[in-house]
């Protein structure tokens, strides 16, 4: 045995990189279980979700009766015909901007919304929002709510665990297929396809959609939920530079909340100042993203504002007023904090309340929805107006009937042995009506050209009648032909015309007519 | 690790990294995160094996499935060959005529033709088939050896003045000048009379003209200068020209003529590829 050396000295000291002190470098995923919330904006959000998902799960069923010619279904992508049909519009490959300018309004609309509620899509309307409230809901269902689900959690495997566990997981695979299954009807005749996937005889592109978003549903929707939003998604990011001191939070109000204590009785009687926080932490436990919100603002507040139900509840079963957590503008909270402290940086509760009541001052600014009201928000309201009249007018405009001209490039001019010039076109008609069409073809600003088809032999005309077929697009090889003693002396510029007998419908493309440099 | 720095907002250590004040904060990762990274890394891994990947000396590892985009591309073609087949085939087996009544045919004809064009043609000829001095115009309505389909045909089949193919379509003009057949004087009033033709400027009818034409050059361009395509007398009495329409051209042309020469086609490009030239060139707007 050896004895200890006799002049040791033992020092009070740690390394700098020792293992209790070193951060880890992977951090494992903290469980949350949220807690059912009641209230106002619970209401809200179930409302929302029922709106959100009808309009997601019906519309594919939805008819609209277009005519023998085209399908009648009332919302449909069809790529294989390239046509998109939206109720009364249908829309061609190259009216895609019409895309593009709806994609320029959920940009600037994203940028309204966000500048005035704050980020009420991540909190409201997002997907990933929607279905983690809809997967949060059928646990809580199979399960129980909270504590009962952290026992669950925490209990060894046994039958009954086994039997939630598996009815929760199959119950969120059955949505998430029924999620895939929905979309899939919006690029097919849904009847159709639907009796085509129950009998296994649809493209197998239906079912690699339907598997990958059953995939994605059950993934992102159940196991990873609010780590898709703090981890993998940018909008946090990109909504945090969109907020300015007039944007609605979700805020914990801290001057009137401050000091917080959970034996305010005592404190009171001990004469310390006390806030309207019992420290209850009711708002942490409905949190769907694990977070405390009296931390502040941050990045993983998706304000879905049940926080501000649960404390709604608190303070109204206390007999105080609702609001310690509310929807507020940073400027109003700049200026009740300043109102709170005074000059000092101490919260001091005695200077917002009334101390004989114990009511809050009327000198307290309340968040309205003037706040949202303000040159930056009016001026994305315009754009955002500007380019849906803009749109609409375009489409109330349109010519369900359009000509699409290219002259040929190479031979510009063909020089004929009686010293005629012809030019030649590749004309294209378009008829985006579901219906048979006559028109006329003719032009106009150009005396005595004569007009003949490739395919039309060597008869001429001044104007050419020519049957569409509906929806679709009849391509011509139009030859002009002017003869020697009336062609121009160089280029000349006119009009070809297609036209229903009846006038309705009219279409003009400018092109122009090439001569020979040299010409006589 | 000395000089480790603690955010005084977050309680958070940074990298130590700073960007113009800006510090980034050395957040742990999410332990999910982690694995997915360790999986791609399985994935690459087994990816590598399956596909084509590891270069080695003079090559590279093949992978287990066996994949080349090199024998895609076969693939492809050989389907897109054996798709064409029918097409071609019928083609070559339909009297060339009878393809313009056939629209599925003709359509067909028409692109394949248009793609043979500019591989075959169109160095003489041009890539928009106006062709250029001694080469002619595809486009217009004039035709040295006719301008219906079967005409056309013959002449893309037998080429013109073809050394390799007896059925070639074959003339000469003679040098009237350079071989003593005229005197300068009669060729200068020849030419002025075969200008005066189509309104050439210079161009003069004489009676002494007119004997001239009607002794040396009606028999292959006919009487009115109209031309015969059967011969391939080309037409004088109109405004397009082989050899350019100047006065000073048909003088040289007529002294020391030039001739074209085209190659058969038929034997190097087959019945069906020459058909689908026949009905893409008859198809420019001066087909008959």
């Amino acid at each position: 045995m050896l004895a200890d050396p006799p002049d040791t000295n033992s020092y009070d000291v740690e390394a700098v990189n020792a293992a209790s002190r070193r951060q880890p470098l992977y951090a494992p995923r903290k469980k949350i279980f949220p807690k059912r919330a009641s209230g106002y904006f619970r209401k809200f959000k179930w409302l929302v979700m029922l709106v959100t998902l009808t309009i997601y799960y019906v519309t594919p069923w939805l008819r609209w009766d277009r005519g023998p010619f085209a399908p009648d279904q009332a919302v449909l992508v069809d790529l294989a015909n390239k046509r998109f049909y939206f109720f009364f519009i249908e829309i061609w490959p190259q009216e895609f901007y019409y895309v593009a300018g709806m994609l320029v309004m959920a940009g600037i609309g994203l940028f309204l919304i966000t500048s005035t509620v704050g980020r009420a899509w991540c909190g409201y309307a997002c997907p990933q929002t929607v279905w983690v409230d809809l997967f949060l809901a059928v646990e809580r269902f199979i399960e129980g709510d909270r504590n009962a689900r952290i026992k669950l959690d925490a209990a060894p495997w046994s039958a009954s665990k086994l039997t939630k566990r598996t009815i929760k997981h199959v119950t969120w695979l059955v949505i998430g297929v029924l999620t895939g299954g929905a979309w899939v009807f919006y690029f097919a005749d849904a009847p159709t396809l639907l009796g085509d996937i129950a009998t296994l005889q649809a493209p197998l592109v239906a079912y690699a959609t339907i598997g990958l978003l059953t995939a994605t549903t059950y993934t992102f929707g159940g196991l990873m939920r609010e780590q898709v939003c703090t981890y993998m998604c940018p909008w946090p990011r990109i909504q945090g530079a969109m907020l300015d001191e007039n944007s609605l939070t979700v805020t914990y109000n801290d001057w009137r909340g401050e000091p917080r204590t959970r034996h305010a009785k005592r404190a009171i009687a001990e004469g310390k100042p006390v806030g309207d926080c019992v420290d209850c932490n009711a708002c942490v436990v409905v949190c769907p993203m694990g977070i405390d919100i009296r931390d502040g603002q941050q990045l993983e507040c998706i304000t879905c504002a049940l926080c501000i139900d649960a404390c709604d509840d608190v303070m109204t079963r206390l007999g105080k007023e609702p609001g310690l957590i509310s929807y507020a503008t940073l400027s109003d909270y700049n200026q009740n904090m300043a109102l709170a402290t005074g000059s000092g940086k101490v919260i001091q509760p005695t200077r917002i309340r009334d101390q004989i009541t114990g009511k809050l001052n009327d000198a307290i600014k309340r968040t309205d929805w003037r706040s949202v009201i303000r040159p930056r928000t009016i001026v994305y309201l315009i754009g955002w107006s500007a380019i849906g009249l803009a749109m609409l007018t375009a489409l109330a405009l349109r010519s369900p009937l359009s000509l699409n001209v290219l002259h040929d490039r190479n031979p510009l001019y063909v020089e004929l042995r009686d010293g005629a010039i012809r030019n030649g076109y590749d004309v294209k008609i378009l008829n985006m009506t579901p219906a048979l069409r006559t028109v006329e073809l003719r032009l106009e600003g150009l005396p005595g050209a004569e007009l003949s088809l490739v395919d039309g032999g060597e008869d001429t005309a001044q104007v050419l009648n020519l049957e569409l077929e509906p929806d679709k697009v009849l391509p011509l090889r139009l030859y002009v032909r002017i003869p020697p003693d009336v062609r121009p002396a160089s280029q000349a510029k006119f009009h070809i015309v297609v036209e229903t007998p009846d006038g309705h419908a009219r279409s003009n493309t400018e092109t122009t007519f090439e001569v020979p440099e040299n010409a006589k | 690790m000395t000089n480790k720095e603690i955010d005084q907002v977050t309680g958070v250590e940074t990298t130590g990294h700073e960007w113009d004040g800006i510090k980034e904060l050395n957040n742990p990762l999410p332990r999910w995160w982690l694995w997915t990274f360790y999986g791609s890394i399985v994935f690459a891994i087994g990816y590598t094996i399956a596909f084509p990947a590891w270069p080695m000396i003079s090559s590279a590892t093949t992978g287990v499935l066996g994949y080349s985009s090199r024998a895609d591309l076969d693939a492809e073609l050989v389907a897109a060959k054996a798709a064409q087949g029918d097409l071609v085939t019928k083609i070559a087996e339909t009297p060339v005529a009878d393809i313009l009544a056939n629209e599925d045919l003709a359509r067909f004809a028409r692109a394949g033709g248009k793609s043979l064009f500019k591989v075959y043609c169109s160095q003489c000829h041009g890539t928009g088939a106006t062709g250029s001095v001694g080469y002619p115009n595809l486009n217009d309505d004039e035709w040295v050896w006719g301008g219906s389909i079967e005409q056309i045909y013959a002449t893309i089949s037998h080429g013109a003045r073809s050394p390799t193919d007896p059925e070639t379509h074959y003339n000469v003009m003679p040098n009237f000048g350079t071989d003593g057949m005229l005197a300068p004087e009669q060729i200068d009033l020849l030419a002025k009379q075969v200008a005066s033709l189509s309104g050439i400027e210079g161009g003069a009818a004489s009676p002494e003209g007119n004997q001239l034409f009607a002794d040396n050059c009606a028999a292959c361009h006919g009487g009115g200068g109209e031309g015969m395509p059967d011969a391939g007398g080309p037409s004088l009495n109109d405004q397009i020209w082989l050899y350019e329409g100047t006065l000073a051209a048909i003088k040289a042309q007529i002294e020391r003529p030039r001739h074209g020469v085209m190659p058969a086609w038929q034997p190097r490009l087959g019945e069906s590829a020459v058909k689908q030239l026949a009905v893409y060139v008859h198809g420019l707007g001066g087909g008959q």
